[in-house]
């Protein structure tokens, strides 16, 4: 029901010419879009009800972001309700749920997470970006790069070091001391670099208690993974077919390329990648509500993965298109580029690989 | 597909636990656990106990034998044996022959075979690849010509997986060779008792015999011993071809494979065997290898809840079997690296290797073994044109 509606959706008002014409004009995402998919009720989806969304689990995210990432579809949906949503969905108070929710649901209100650092390890949970108390408030000071949809965001969750521990802060974007430098990302996703030069921020700011940081960004990061990894197989579902189209008609010394057995089995490879990651991201989904250390290996897992998949995928596409794969008008370079940006946010393969060595697996919690 | 167990699915999962502790001999699970080569004895003792308890084919048809389980309990099932050490039971009997006659044979065929092949009363090989018929398994030249009430077989059969061992053989012959080689294929059972069969071993690169091959001179096969119609025989050895595929990911072998490994990395590692960057490396691959595993495993599990809501998967079989294989031959690799020189010397009768080490001089072994994975059952490379045919439509 939901997915059929979603699918309805991207299928008909996200086709590829609509992509790239959308990614050439204004912010780089389309607010005409972004207010379709208020009206759907996408917006509102995981959000508690008793706050004005729908009580999604993770398995309705994981049906969205699997349609959305289909269409490479450029709207803030996993900054603002996946990512800034969820540290209000995981740590915000009754009031601070209340003032955001409603006017998120309804496309109004747009929030980005600004944690990412320069000269800081790739993946962390505790910044340099520094809080200092100044009366009853704070004082936040510390750069910020790889904020996803920055530049058009009204507030930030933003991460940041206080004497008591980590702590996540709820930051307008039109507050003293912060400059804003939009960025392209090379996937299409606009990112921005956030400034904060002794920014002051209110009492009411703070999200969770002073130290409780750390919790909450582990927490969020789970599942900012469970529905990247579906994203991704939306991406990878659509890349295979794509190349399995292009093998059937593209003919060269006179006959389909995809008569050809090296290319079949190149394309089985990806197929089976894309199998064994479909299975991961339907593990990350159900995780979700699963104990902390079963939750964050199996995402860890998932998140390796589909990593290892998509790198396939999307070499192995590109590659078996030839030159019309690295052409920017063609979809196939740019679900390459995508899949290649999920793999670097919040823990490529290589570091949950390495996450899962040092905790000696998974099987213990099987 | 559900990560919660149920109450009833715990209390499973603790039956077959206490029922495999119990009842699991001490020398079959050290066997195991060395990686050491099981015999006829231990494998035939071990089913025969597995089928008194009415779980040596729980896959079977509920009135052939089978049990009522869910796709969970399957996989608690295959887990918990895994776990445990447990040999498989005969895939030639319980994967392959047996899920035939169930549904291929008649009441006849039925009563005289399944309830042996339950039991290991009756051990079975498969004659299908020839020494002109690997790949290309339908270009199989056995001819079996009828004479009264009987089948004259007369030809030859390859690889065929401990024949030595065999009372009986299914077998594909050719009937008739004047239309497509698909078609003319016949599926008998063959008594290896019968007059005129000469089984000679095939020593392989792992030192063992397993591997036979099988001569027919006028071998007389009654008609009677026939699944299903004379020249269907390709339909029938598709199904059974599937259902070897998917027995061959064996994922319960690599899982069990897997917990071994770890505990190896723990114990050289304090022995001083392993650097600490070895044993850094060695945990990374373990890592690597256990999400495939797991990968693999729910996709398993998503073909199996497919296929009981009458959805199957196409070609999921091969899949499974590419992938499963690529895992289990990654295991053998990485025990073998941990043998290092000290699993140059061949297991050797006489010599007893102290318990610890059982698994040093099985690792060579275990991997040349292994090879043959990636080849039977239709080679690797054969599953990748199913796959490209059938699912990709290429």
């Amino acid at each position: 029901m939901l997915g059929e509606s979603v699918e309805r959706f991207v299928a008909e008002r996200y086709d590829f010419e609509t992509r790239l014409r959308i990614a050439r004009e204004g912010e780089g995402w389309s607010r005409a879009i972004w207010q379709e998919m208020a009206e759907l009720g996408l917006l509102a989806l995981p959000f508690a009800a008793e706050d004005g969304g729908f009580g999604g689990t993770g398995v309705e995210t994981m049906i969205v972001m699997e349609a959305l990432g289909r269409a490479l579809v450029l709207e803030p949906y996993f900054s603002t309700v996946v990512l800034a949503g969820g540290a209000l969905r995981i740590a915000g108070s009754a009031g601070q749920r209340q003032a955001r929710v409603g006017r998120i649901a309804a496309g109004e209100h747009l929030m980005a997470l600004a944690h990412y650092e320069p000269g800081a390890p790739r993946h962390f949970l505790a910044p340099a970006t520094a809080a200092k108390r100044d009366g009853e408030g704070w004082r936040v000071t510390g750069r910020k790069i790889a904020v996803i949809h920055g530049a058009s965001a009204n507030e930030f969750v933003v991460s940041a070091a206080t004497d008591a521990g980590t702590a996540l802060f709820i930051v307008p974007a039109d507050a003293g001391g912060i400059t804003i430098a939009a960025r392209r990302g090379y996937d299409g996703v606009p990112v921005a670099e956030v400034a904060f030069d002794s920014t002051p921020v209110g009492a009411e700011a703070l999200l969770g208690a002073p130290g409780e940081g750390e919790t909450i960004l582990g927490r969020l990061f789970d599942e900012a993974n469970a529905a990247l990894a579906a994203e991704a197989v939306g991406i990878m579902a659509d890349t295979v077919n794509l190349t399995t189209e292009y093998l059937k008609t593209r003919v060269q010394f006179g006959v389909p390329i995809g008569s050809f057995q090296a290319l079949q089995h190149r394309a089985v490879d990806m197929l089976v990648q894309l199998e064994l990651a479909r299975s991961m991201a339907i593990l990350a989904a159900l995780s979700l509500g699963q104990p902390d250390e079963v939750r964050h290996r199996n995402i860890a897992a998932a998140k390796a993965q589909i990593g290892r998949s998509g790198r396939v995928i999307g070499q192995q596409a590109v590659q078996l298109h030839g030159a019309i794969g690295i052409t920017a008008e063609y979809k196939v370079g740019h679900a390459f580029k995508r899949l290649t940006a999920i793999d670097a946010l919040f823990g490529d393969a290589d570091h949950h690989i390495d996450f899962l060595a040092e905790r000696g697996g998974l099987l213990a919690t099987a | 597909m559900e990560l919660d167990f149920t109450e009833t699915e715990r209390a499973f999962r603790q039956e077959v636990r206490d029922f495999l502790a119990q009842n699991l001999p001490d020398d079959l699970r050290r066997k195991m656990i060395e990686r050491r080569h099981l015999g006829k004895e231990d494998i035939v003792r071990w089913q025969r106990i597995l089928n008194a308890r009415g779980w040596a084919t729980p896959a079977w048809p509920v009135d052939h034998g089978g049990q009522p389980w869910t796709p969970a309990q399957r996989y608690i099932f295959q887990e918990e044996m895994a776990l445990a050490h447990a040999p498989e039971p005969l895939p030639f009997n319980v994967n392959m022959i047996g899920p035939i006659i169930c549904r291929f044979g008649t009441d006849a065929q039925k009563r005289r075979f399944l309830a042996r092949i339950a039991n290991l009363d009756d051990w079975w090989c498969q004659g299908f690849s020839e020494p002109g018929a690997g790949s290309d398994l339908a270009s199989l030249k056995t001819r079996a010509e009828r004479d009264g009430d009987h089948y004259v077989i007369n030809g030859q059969k390859i690889w065929t997986t401990q024949a030595q061992h065999a009372d009986w053989m299914f077998a594909l012959v050719r009937t008739d060779a004047s239309g497509r080689k698909q078609e003319g294929i016949t599926f008998l059972l063959i008594d290896m008792r019968t007059p005129g069969i000469t089984v000679r071993p095939i020593e392989t690169i792992d030192g063992e015999h397993d591997a036979n091959e099988v001569f027919f001179d006028d071998v007389r096969v009654p008609v009677e011993n026939r699944i299903g119609e004379e020249g269907k025989g390709w339909t029938y050895a598709k199904h059974l071809l599937r259902s070897e595929r998917s027995g061959i990911a064996r994922i319960g072998l690599s899982k069990e494979r897997l917990i071994q490994l770890r505990r190896l990395e723990e114990e050289l590692s304090e022995k001083g065997v392993l650097s600490p960057r070895e044993r850094e490396r060695l945990r990374r691959a373990l890592a690597e290898v256990e999400v495939e595993l797991r990968a693999l495993e729910l996709t398993q599990l998503r073909v199996v809840a497919a296929d009981s809501q009458g959805h199957p998967a196409p070609a999921a079989a091969s899949i499974l079997k590419l992938k499963g294989t690529e895992i289990q031959q990654r295991m053998t690799e990485l025990v073998l690296e941990l043998a290092g020189p000290a699993g140059l010397a061949m297991p050797q009768a006489g010599i007893e290797p102290a318990e610890e080490d059982g698994w040093i001089e099985a690792a060579a072994p275990f991997y040349f073994n292994m090879r043959k994975v990636s080849i039977f059952g239709g080679s690797n490379e054969i599953q990748k044109n199913i796959i490209a045919k059938t699912v990709l439509g290429l």
